[in-house]
């Protein structure tokens, strides 16, 4: 059974390393500050009692005060998952870390998000839209998007 | 005397034969061999995601019916899934019963495609592709019978199925399990040692594991490198832990591994298939839940192992009649991930054939 | 004229651009339905057609022997295939070879939904294949746009971009609605006046004759 790590176990095994800088989002889920998110990330890929090797997906939501970037792990070796996310206040110009020197699966994935969401992730490879054409106007999936 | 070459863009265009779809490539060739390529994808783009929040729960299932056209009552199981969730509802064992049996049957009609479709782009133009299509057409027969539609079913829905099997179904499964059985065999037989195959496929595309996992790809791509995962045996969802079946993988993750994983697949979803039809209980096919369902608000993220892969609903839920957000975790969009890496110095023609062999669906890819 | 060499060539962001700017000008050019092909006749010829038999044979030979373009984007393809498939076989009335170059082809039968992506390409393949040339418009989301309409990347409907000369409903049709589509478009091409009337042409010769 891959088992979904509780948030409150993660927190507490974390809060040693990153104090301060996670918390509890929900009871599956725990927040990250986006500048903690690559340092987050690369200690759950390469920590052995971890070991998230497996990109499962990342996506966004629109929540009117915030978008909210959701991230799917797994680990193939000890059979559990997390879901980390972080959150962009700015609306006019959100930016988040790029996962992508960790994971090669983000690739694609970010790409959407930016295209759909306009959110920028700093340190992608070649940040384009992806399913949409270049100089379509806005983007479709933000809550206040007029079509 | 010398010669000056240098490497120019080719590009295999949204309307091409073998691109499974509106898939467009821009090749860098130097001559035959491929240097790079860039996929462009997004000509098949609708909007479904968008299209979703402003559906109901349940008037969203026609709409994942057209992500993944090829088994389209895969996509309303875990859509489903996801939903039930969500809301904590309980499915009824008949009808848990009832989906595995469709979800198997989809499973082997998918790998009929997918194998006669990586045929075709090997050159096989035609034979083996109808030969495994008549045997497809037997089960959109199974099929028509549950719901009276060939594609699209809309069958499954939030709490079990939306009606009874009729009577005449399960002995029309029992009939069709023996009858593809023996038509594998012969085909296999056919194909396992043809040489043309095994000069096109065997040691073509080759993955390694840890690149797969890098990229997150699920499905028997995955299984062909070597990765022994698949969901219904490591997170099983619905009943599957009452089902005795195999997970075949190779370990050379080329195309010809691919083909193997397919049809040795094929062979255990009807062995899952007699099980589930030989204890399927009585009894209601569908839990007690309003058509306007209003699940707490809140997140889920439920997933199946499907026929390509590893595909997940990601529903985020604010208590009213419709999702707040809907997001596909797509099966062929981030299989397709891996692509560059496989393709890289070889020709033309194996790029082909290495792209068939990785099975996706526009309609998930772009969503 | 001044040679193109790679030093010349657009870049990537550049390409990308341009096709953009295709899209969004098609978009803005394409909010009018072609009309229907047999509305252009006027009703008076239309109804003192008298074919000679030379258009006879003429229409029989290209109603017998279409041959489809390539053109499956979406859900509907796999229901074009399974009409070209061993149970509906298409090939018995013609459509023995599916052409994926659009110079050889005749019909383009559009199986899947169109988006605004998408719609120049198929606005190329339609523009790329030779008189004479029909288009079936398939499924819900060919006639109309079907579930997607409301959608901000679909198309409402093929006849924004191509002229359209039967429109064959469903969502997918089954193999056999879409074959009785094709055997609708084989009755109207028997109509068809194939032959021109040379009175009707200009007569180069004569004065003020080739404008």
């Amino acid at each position: 059974m891959t088992a979904v790590l509780p948030a409150k176990d993660l927190v507490t095994r974390l809060s040693g390393v990153f104090a301060g800088k996670l918390e509890e989002a929900g009871r599956d889920s725990v927040l990250v500050r986006a500048d903690a998110l690559l340092e987050v990330a690369a200690y759950l890929k390469n920590t052995a009692g971890f070991a998230f090797d497996y990109f499962n997906m990342v996506t966004a939501a629109d929540y009117y005060q915030y978008f909210e970037v959701v991230y799917h792990l797994t680990s193939t070796r000890h059979n559990h998952s997390v879901f980390i996310k972080v959150r962009c206040h700015n609306r006019a110009n959100p930016s988040v870390p790029s996962v992508v020197p960790l994971w090669q699966g983000a690739d694609f994935q970010e790409r959407e998000v930016f295209d759909l969401f306009g959110i920028r992730f700093e340190g992608h490879p070649d940040l384009k839209r992806i399913v949409l054409w270049e100089g379509f106007d806005g983007y479709p999936l933000r809550k206040d998007w007029n079509r | 005397m010398t010669f000056s070459t240098e490497p120019f863009v080719l590009n295999f265009g949204p309307l091409h034969p073998s691109t499974h779809g509106v898939f467009r490539i821009k090749a860098t060739l130097d001559g035959e061999v491929v240097l790079d390529i860039e996929p462009v994808f997004g000509y098949l783009h609708r909007g479904i995601e968008k299209l979703m929040e402003e559906r109901t729960y349940t008037g969203g299932i026609p709409l994942t019916d057209r992500l993944d056209y090829v088994n389209s009552m895969t996509n309303n199981f875990a859509y489903c899934l996801a939903v039930e969730k969500l809301g904590g509802i309980k499915v009824p064992e008949r009808a848990e019963y009832i989906r595995v049996i469709i979800a198997e049957l989809q499973r082997i009609g998918n790998h009929c495609l997918a194998v006669g479709a990586m045929l075709n782009d090997a050159g096989a133009l035609g034979t083996p592709f109808f030969y495994l299509w008549r045997q497809r057409e037997k089960i959109y027969d199974l099929l028509e019978m549950l719901c009276g539609q060939r594609l699209m079913n809309n069958y499954v829905r939030i709490g079990g199925v939306s009606q009874d099997i009729p009577a005449e179904f399960l002995p029309a499964v029992m009939k069709f399990v023996p009858q593809l059985r023996s038509f594998l065999d012969e085909y296999d037989f056919f194909l396992m040692q043809n040489e043309i195959l095994l000069a096109r496929a065997k040691g073509v595309g080759i993955l390694p594991p840890e690149v797969a996992i890098n990229c997150g790809i699920s499905g028997p791509v995955a299984r062909a490198s070597g990765i022994k995962r698949d969901l219904r045996r490591d997170d099983p969802y619905s009943i599957y832990q009452r089902f005795e079946f195999e997970i075949p993988t190779c370990e050379e993750g080329d195309c010809y591994a691919r083909y193997r994983v397919r049809i040795a697949e094929m062979l255990q979803s009807l062995h899952i298939i007699v099980q589930a039809a030989q204890s399927m209980p009585p009894g209601a096919t569908k839990a007690d839940v309003p058509h306007l369902i209003r699940p707490p608000a809140g997140e889920a993220y439920g997933h199946i192992e499907g026929p390509k892969g590893e595909l997940g609903f990601y529903v985020v839920s604010d208590n009213s009649i419709a999702p707040y957000r809907c997001h596909v975790r797509a099966t062929s969009f981030i299989n397709l991930s891996a692509l560059r890496q496989m393709v890289r110095g070889w020709k033309v023609a194996d790029l082909i054939i290495i792209f068939g062999s990785i099975d996706i669906t526009m309609g998930e890819v772009d969503r | 004229m001044e040679m193109t060499g790679p030093e010349n060539f657009p870049t990537d962001g550049e390409l990308d651009r341009r096709e953009g700017q295709a899209v969004e000008d098609l978009k803005a050019h394409s909010r009018e339905a072609f009309p229907d092909p047999a509305a252009w006749l006027e009703e008076d010829v239309k109804r003192n057609i008298v074919l000679t038999s030379l258009d006879w044979i003429i229409d029989w030979a290209r109603r017998s022997s279409m041959w489809p373009a390539v053109c499956y984007p979406a859900c509907c393809g796999l229901e074009w295939m399974a009409a070209l498939g061993p149970r509906f076989d298409a090939a018995r009335f013609g459509m023995e070879i599916m052409r994926a170059s659009p110079r050889q082809a005749d019909l383009l039968i559009t199986a899947g939904t169109l988006t605004w992506k998408m719609a120049p390409v198929v606005r190329r393949v339609y523009d790329q294949m030779a008189e004479p040339k029909w288009v079936i418009a398939m499924g819900a989301c060919g006639i109309s746009g079907g579930i997607f309409r409301s959608s901000y990347n679909v198309v409402p409907g093929y006849n924004k971009i191509v002229p359209v000369d039967v429109y064959v409903p469903g969502c997918p049709p089954r193999p056999e609605a879409l074959l009785y589509g094709i055997s609708l478009l084989q009755k109207k091409i028997g109509r068809a006046k194939a032959v021109p009337d040379l009175s009707e042409l200009p007569n180069p010769l004569k004065k003020g004759g080739l404008k």
